[in-house]
C-alpha cells in the first residue's frame, strides 16, 4: 500500500489553476522526487499535502488516512514533516533548540506542568534533549548546536531545518528544494544523506530542480507541468521522455 | 535566558520580599514600602504581557482591562452583602462550610458577605474567562488588527466599569475589605501591616515569575517562541498555534487579574482609571523598554518606573513620559522582527540577556 | 419619537459621521502610502481645532483655519521625518506602537500648552446656533460647513489622486513601492506628502466640527479608534467607503442613545468595532487579496 496517495487534487489562485487534477502514488521507504519547470505546481503541491493550503478538490490519503484539509500541526501528528525552500528556522533559537522543537509531536508536556515545572516534565525535557543531540550528531552539526541560526553559514542552517524535521521521528519527509543555494560537494553530502534516510525506513518527496541529485537519488521520479502530470516513473524512463526533455529544454531541440 | 541563572531574579524577589522591610525600616524610609508593594502588582500584570508580547509575540492594548476586571470583581463580590437571603437553607449551607462569612459592617448592621477567597477566585475565573472567550477571534487578526481589537476591548472595559452605578461610577468601589490569606495574614491598607504586605507582594512577585521562568524553559515555552518567529513552521513542527496562543493570552489575562484583585485589597478601593488606555500603554511601554522576550528586563523596568511614577517623580507628566518612553525605545532598540535583518536587538544594552549578539 | 428629534439625532450622527470619516480618510492616506495604522490621526484633528481656536482671537477666522490647518499639515511632516521614518524601518507593528506613543506626547504637549479648557471656534456663518429650520426642527448652517467640507475633501483628493502627477506617483508608490522608485518616483518624499495631506485634512475636519462639537486636548484618542473603526468598516485604503461607513458609524452612535444609556455609548460602538473585525476585518467594502496586500 502506498503511504501517500493524491488523487484530482487541485488547487486554483484567482484565474489561475496552480494544481490541476493531479494524481500519483508514493511508495513506502522509497525516494519520490517531483519536478517540473518553475511555476508548475510544486510547491504548492507540497502545501497542500502539509496542510498550509487546502484544496478546491481532490484528496490526500497518508498511511491509509484521508488527511484532505487537515490542519498543518495535525498533519505534522499524523507523521508527516516538512522543510522549507525558503528556510523556516527560529533565527533567536539556539540550533539545538530549534532541533528540540522538532520533537514537539513525540512529547506531551503542556502549559501547566511547563509552570510548575513537574518532576516528569523534567524527564521528558531531557529525553528530548538527547533526542535531539543525536539527530544533531547524525547529521554531523554538532559544532553548531549553541549557536544562534540566525548566525549560521547558508548551508548549516539547511541542515539544522533538516534536523529538525528529522527530530520528530516522521513517517513521511517532504524536503522543499533542499540542494538550493548548495555547491556541488554540499549537494553530494545531500544526496548521501538523503539515501540514508531512507535506510532507516522513512519515506521521502522531494521537490528539486537540481537533476542530478534527482536522477542519483530518486526511486521514483514525478514530473509536473503547469500543474498537471505529464510523466511519472524511474529515473532512466522519465531522462528518455521525450515530453520531459521538451519542457526542459524548450525550443533547443529545433 | 538559559542555565541555572534564570532563576536569579525569582530568587532576588523573595530575597527581597523578606529582607527590604527590616532594611527600610533600620533605615528609617519604610514608608516607600508602600509605592514598592504597589510596584510589585503592577509588575506582576506587565509579566503577563511579556507572556504574551514578548515570547508569543501577540500585541495587546488591553490589559489594563483584565487587570480591572480582576480588581473590580473582587471588591464587588467581596463587597456584596447578602444579609437579604442570610435565612435561606442555602444559605446557611454556604456559611456552614464557610463560603459566605458573617460579620458587621462600620455602622455595626450584620453582613453576610462572600468569603474573600471565593471572591478573588471567581473575580480571576471571569478573567480567564473573557480571554478566552474573546481570544479565539482576536487573535485571529494580525498586527493592527489586533492592537486595535485589544484597544477597542480595553476601552470597552473601562467604559462599562465608569458608566455602571453599581460600580462606583466615575468614582469607583472603594470600602474594599482586607482579603485575609491565612490566619493573621491579609492583604489590606495600614501602616501596621504595611510590612507584611511588602512580603506578601513581592512573594506573589516571586512565584509569578518563576511559572513563567518555568514555562520559557519548557516546551510549551519552547513552542511559543518558535510560534513567534514563525507561525508556519511552529504549525509544520506540530505545534497548534491558535490554542498556544490563546493560552498566553489567558495567561496574561490572569496575572493581570490577580494584580488586579490583590492591589485593590490592598488600596481598599479601585477606580475607572485602572482600565484606561492610557494604562495599558503603561504596560507596552514596561516591555518594550525592558526587551520585549525579556522576563528580568520587565521585572527591573516595571519596578523602576512605577516606583517612580507612584511617588509622584514624574509629576503631571506621568502619561508624557511613558508615551516618550515607548516611542524612544522604538526609535533606538526596538526588538522583534526587523525589517531585512536576520536578527533583532533585544532592548536596552542593559537588559540584554548573556549570549545575545551585540549590536 | 417626535419628528423633530430623529431630525437631532440624524444631524448629530451626521456631524460627528463627517468627522469620524475625515479621520478615516486620514487613516488611509497615510495606509496607502506606507502599510502603517498612524494612530496619531486622531491628535491632528484635534490640534486643527485647538490652535484655530487660539488663532481666532487674533485673525480673521477663515485665516485662522487656513493656518491651523498648515501648522497642522507642518507638524505631521515633522513627525514623519524626525520619529516615524526611524521607526519604520523596525517594522510595521513597532511603528504603530511608535504611533501610540507619538499621540500620547502630543495629547500632553497639548495639555500643557491649552489646559484642560473646552475650547471652541466661532460659527462660520450666521451668528445664531440655531438660524436654519427644516421639518420643524432648527440647526445651524455650521452642517452645512461640515457637510461641504467633507465633500471637498472627497472630491479634492480624489482629483489630485486622480489627476495630478503628485497624485499618481503617490498611487505607484503604494501600489508598487520598488517599481515606482525605479520610475524615478522618491517613496519617501511620498509618504512625507501623506503625512502633511492627512494631517491637513485632519485639522480641517476639526476646525469645521469646533463650533458645534467643541475641542478639548484629550478627543484625540477616542476619534483615532472611531476613526479606525470607520476606516475598517469600509476597508482599509478605500475612502470613499469611509465616508459611507463614517456617516454609518454616527448614526448608529447618535441613535444608540435611544436605546442603550448614554454612558454606554461608546461601548456600542465599540463592539460595533470588535464584531466588524472578528467577521470582516478586511472591512464590508474591502476585499481579502486587498488586505494582504498590506500584509507582513
Amino acid at each position: 500500500m502506498s503511504i501517500l496517495r493524491i488523487s484530482g487534487l487541485s488547487r486554483s489562485f484567482g484565474g489561475l489553476r496552480a494544481v490541476d487534477g493531479v494524481d500519483f502514488d508514493a511508495e513506502p521507504n522509497r525516494i519520490t522526487a517531483v519536478i517540473g519547470p518553475n511555476g508548475a505546481g510544486k510547491t504548492t503541491l507540497f502545501n497542500l499535502i502539509a496542510g498550509s493550503l487546502r484544496p478546491d478538490s481532490g484528496r490526500v490519503v497518508f498511511d491509509g488516512s484521508d488527511i484532505t484539509g487537515l490542519e498543518p500541526h495535525r498533519v505534522a501528528r499524523r507523521g508527516i514533516s516538512r522543510t522549507f525552500q525558503a528556510i523556516k528556522l527560529s533565527k533567536q533559537m539556539t540550533a539545538l533548540e530549534n532541533v528540540m522543537l522538532g520533537r514537539h509531536v513525540r512529547s506531551r508536556a503542556g502549559f501547566p506542568s511547563g509552570m510548575l515545572a513537574a518532576p516528569w516534565t523534567r524527564t521528558e525535557e531531557r529525553s528530548i534533549r538527547e533526542e535531539a543531540l543525536r539527530t544533531i550528531d547524525l547529521l554531523g552539526i554538532s559544532e553548531y548546536r549553541d549557536r544562534e541560526t540566525g548566525a549560521l553559514p547558508f548551508g548549516i542552517q539547511r541542515s539544522v531545518e533538516l534536523a529538525r524535521a528529522l527530530a520528530s521521528e516522521p513517517k513521511l519527509l517532504l524536503l522543499d528544494e533542499p540542494a538550493s543555494g548548495l555547491n556541488v560537494r554540499e549537494t553530494r553530502a545531500l544526496g548521501e544523506l538523503i539515501s540514508l534516510i531512507r535506510g532507516k525506513g522513512i519515506s521521502i518527496l522531494v521537490v528539486e530542480h537540481d537533476m542530478s541529485l534527482v536522477m542519483d537519488v530518486s526511486d521514483e521520479i514525478v514530473v509536473l507541468n503547469f500543474g498537471r502530470k505529464i510523466a511519472q516513473g524511474k529515473p532512466r524512463d522519465i531522462q528518455a521522455n521525450r515530453e520531459v526533455v521538451d519542457i526542459y529544454l524548450g525550443e533547443e531541440d529545433a | 535566558m538559559s542555565g541555572p541563572n534564570r532563576y536569579l531574579p525569582v530568587l532576588a524577589c523573595a530575597l527581597c520580599a523578606f529582607l527590604l522591610p527590616a532594611l527600610l525600616a533600620a533605615t528609617k524610609t519604610a514608608y516607600l514600602l508602600t509605592q514598592l508593594t504597589m510596584s510589585a502588582y503592577y509588575v506582576l500584570a506587565s509579566l503577563g504581557l511579556c507572556l504574551l508580547m514578548g515570547y508569543a509575540g501577540q500585541i495587546s492594548l488591553g490589559q489594563a482591562g483584565f487587570f480591572a476586571i480582576g480588581g473590580y470583581a473582587s471588591a464587588f463580590l467581596s463587597k456584596a452583602n447578602l444579609s437579604a437571603f442570610a435565612s435561606g437553607r442555602i444559605a446557611g449551607l454556604l456559611e456552614h462550610v464557610g463560603l459566605l462569612v458573617r460579620g458587621a459592617d462600620a455602622y455595626g448592621n450584620a453582613i453576610l458577605s462572600i468569603s474573600p477567597w471565593i471572591a478573588f477566585i471567581c473575580a480571576v475565573l471571569l478573567a480567564a474567562g473573557i480571554a478566552a472567550l474573546i481570544g479565539t477571534p482576536v487573535l485571529r487578526l494580525k498586527g493592527h488588527y489586533l492592537a486595535m481589537a485589544t484597544l477597542g476591548f480595553g476601552i470597552i472595559v473601562e467604559r462599562i466599569v465608569r458608566g455602571t452605578k453599581d460600580l462606583g461610577s466615575a468614582d469607583g468601589l472603594s470600602g474594599v475589605p482586607s482579603f485575609p490569606i491565612l490566619p493573621g495574614l491579609a492583604v489590606a491598607g495600614g501602616k501596621a501591616l504595611r510590612a507584611s504586605n511588602f512580603t506578601i507582594a513581592w512573594l506573589v512577585l516571586a512565584l509569578g515569575l518563576l511559572a513563567l521562568v518555568n514555562l520559557i524553559g519548557s516546551r510549551a515555552g519552547r513552542a511559543l517562541r518558535a510560534l513567534h518567529d514563525g507561525e508556519e513552521a511552529a504549525g509544520a513542527m506540530g505545534v497548534d498555534t491558535s490554542r498556544y496562543k490563546l493560552n498566553a493570552f489567558v495567561i496574561g489575562a490572569v496575572y493581570a487579574a490577580i494584580a488586579g484583585a490583590l492591589l485593590t485589597h490592598y488600596n481598599g478601593s479601585i477606580g475607572p482609571g485602572e482600565a484606561s488606555f492610557m494604562k495599558s500603554v503603561r504596560y507596552v511601554a514596561i516591555v518594550a523598554v525592558g526587551g520585549m522576550a525579556n522576563l528580568s528586563g520587565t521585572l527591573v523596568a516595571g519596578l523602576f518606573l512605577n516606583f517612580l511614577s507612584l511617588r509622584g517623580v514624574f509629576g503631571r507628566f506621568d502619561d508624557a513620559v511613558f508615551g516618550t518612553i515607548l516611542v524612544l525605545v522604538m526609535l533606538l532598540a526596538p526588538s522583534g522582527k526587523a525589517r531585512g535583518r536576520a536578527g533583532s536587538r533585544p532592548g536596552l544594552p542593559v537588559f540584554r540577556r548573556r549570549g545575545d549578539p551585540g549590536g | 419619537m417626535p419628528l423633530e428629534l430623529v431630525l437631532q439625532y440624524f444631524l448629530s450622527g451626521l456631524i460627528y459621521g463627517c468627522i469620524y470619516a475625515a479621520v478615516a480618510i486620514g487613516f488611509n492616506i497615510i495606509y496607502n502610502a506606507t502599510a502603517i495604522i498612524n494612530f496619531a490621526q486622531g491628535e491632528f484633528a484635534m490640534l486643527g481645532g485647538m490652535i484655530a481656536s487660539t488663532l481666532a482671537g487674533i485673525l480673521p477666522l477663515w485665516l485662522a483655519v487656513a493656518a491651523a490647518v498648515a501648522l497642522t499639515s507642518i507638524s505631521g511632516v515633522a513627525v514623519e521625518r524626525v520619529f516615524l521614518r526611524r521607526v519604520a524601518r523596525s517594522g510595521v507593528l513597532n511603528t504603530i506602537v511608535a504611533t501610540i506613543g507619538l499621540s500620547m506626547l502630543i495629547r500632553e504637549a497639548a495639555l500643557l500648552a491649552w489646559g484642560e479648557s473646552v475650547r471652541t471656534l466661532p460659527f462660520f456663518s450666521g451668528t445664531e446656533v440655531s438660524s436654519v429650520y427644516f421639518l420643524g426642527a432648527h440647526f445651524s448652517p455650521q452642517v452645512y460647513w461640515v457637510a461641504g467640507a467633507t465633500a471637498l475633501i472627497m472630491a479634492g483628493l480624489t482629483a489630485f489622486f486622480k489627476f495630478t502627477l503628485m497624485g499618481k506617483a503617490m498611487r505607484g508608490c503604494s501600489a508598487n513601492r520598488d517599481g515606482a522608485s525605479l520610475c524615478g518616483i522618491d517613496p519617501d518624499r511620498m509618504v512625507t506628502i501623506a503625512f502633511g495631506i492627512s494631517a491637513g485634512i485632519g485639522a480641517l475636519a476639526g476646525c469645521v466640527v469646533a463650533p458645534l462639537t467643541q475641542t478639548h486636548y484629550a478627543i484625540g484618542a477616542e476619534l483615532a479608534i472611531k476613526g479606525f473603526t470607520v476606516a475598517a468598516f469600509g476597508g482599509l485604503g478605500n475612502s470613499f467607503a469611509a465616508v459611507l461607513a463614517g456617516l454609518a458609524l454616527g448614526m448608529l452612535e447618535s441613535f444608540s442613545t435611544v436605546v442603550v444609556p448614554e454612558a454606554y455609548k461608546d461601548v456600542v460602538t465599540l463592539c460595533v468595532l470588535l464584531a466588524l473585525l472578528f467577521a470582516k476585518p478586511t472591512g464590508l467594502l474591502g476585499s481579502r487579496a486587498a488586505a494582504t496586500l498590506k500584509e507582513y
